[in-house]
């Protein structure tokens, strides 16, 4: 059986690389991907603490679950703003948009 | 080296380093592409892990649903991006810094604590048990119904967000 900190740590790698490409990209799409992979990290040690720390439960799968809701509207609600900036503002650069900027 | 690690490396090596790919690519198209294989090797950790509806659900969400909806945003906002234009901002060298070390801590933490893991084997109708929690009212009823309306809200959301006035 593969050991539950084989999980933990791949887990903590693609958590890291989900979040450098939301701190480092420009294109507002890009950095939705990166949360989408920051999300995916979560469910993979959601679902590994499931399987190793409780086998006989459902918990972990139940907050898995969750979680997928969760990306779905972030992602739905994420894309149409996107859309309506790129009408507004006629851009994606992120770092264009600085409407709020005082 | 059983199988089952053998799997593991396969498909963690697929997972990391399409993401990897997804978060470096200058064009948004092709790291769309790579995300979509991150996806894929996530499921089949999940059968990996033994908990086949996830991996389902997986592929169902992830792969058919928010990777479609990733491609049509792309194109839809296509001629935006010149090509030419890096994809990385001016901050990307503290954000690697950042996210390597946040990865070392957590990495650190993941291999020095004592898990106490559980040995033993998934019960045979751990589908039907989930399904079962997820309507339980002693399970998670509420929670379910109220992601039920969170999703309604957001859906009404997007399209009161993106309708053209």
């Amino acid at each position: 059986m593969v050991p539950l900190e084989w999980y933990l740590v791949l887990a903590a790698a693609l958590f890291c690389t989900g979040l450098y490409g939301v701190l480092s990209r420009r294109n507002a799409i890009a950095i939705l991907m990166g949360a989408e992979l920051m999300l995916n990290a979560v469910n993979v040690n959601l679902v590994a603490f499931w399987r190793y720390l409780e086998p006989a439960g459902t918990t972990g799968q139940v907050f898995a679950l969750f979680v997928y809701a969760v990306a779905v509207a972030e992602v739905a609600v994420g894309l149409a703003l996107i859309l309506v900036i790129r009408r507004t503002q006629d851009t994606v650069i992120l770092e264009d948009v600085d409407l709020l900027k005082g | 080296m059983t199988v089952q690690q053998i799997l593991f490396i396969l498909f963690s090596a697929l997972t990391l380093g399409t993401a990897l790919m997804a978060v470096t690519r200058r064009n948004v198209f092709h790291a769309a592409l790579f995300l979509t294989l991150s996806f894929f090797g996530v499921a089949g950790l999940f059968v990996l892990l033994e908990a086949p509806f996830l991996a389902g659900v997986q592929l169902f969400i992830y792969v058919g649903g928010i990777a479609i909806l990733i491609v049509f945003a792309i194109m839809l906002t296509r001629e935006m991006m010149n090509p030419a234009a890096p994809g990385a901002n001016r901050q990307w060298a503290s954000a690697l810094l950042v996210a390597v070390a946040l990865c070392g801590v957590l990495g650190w933490v993941a291999l020095n604590h004592d898990w106490q893991v559980t040995p033993g084997p998934v019960s045979p109708d751990s589908m039907s048990n989930l399904g079962q929690a997820l309507v339980d009212p002693q399970g998670f009823v509420l929670p379910f119904e109220v992601t039920a309306v969170f999703l309604l809200v957001a859906f009404i959301g997007a399209v009161t967000i993106a309708r053209e006035r």
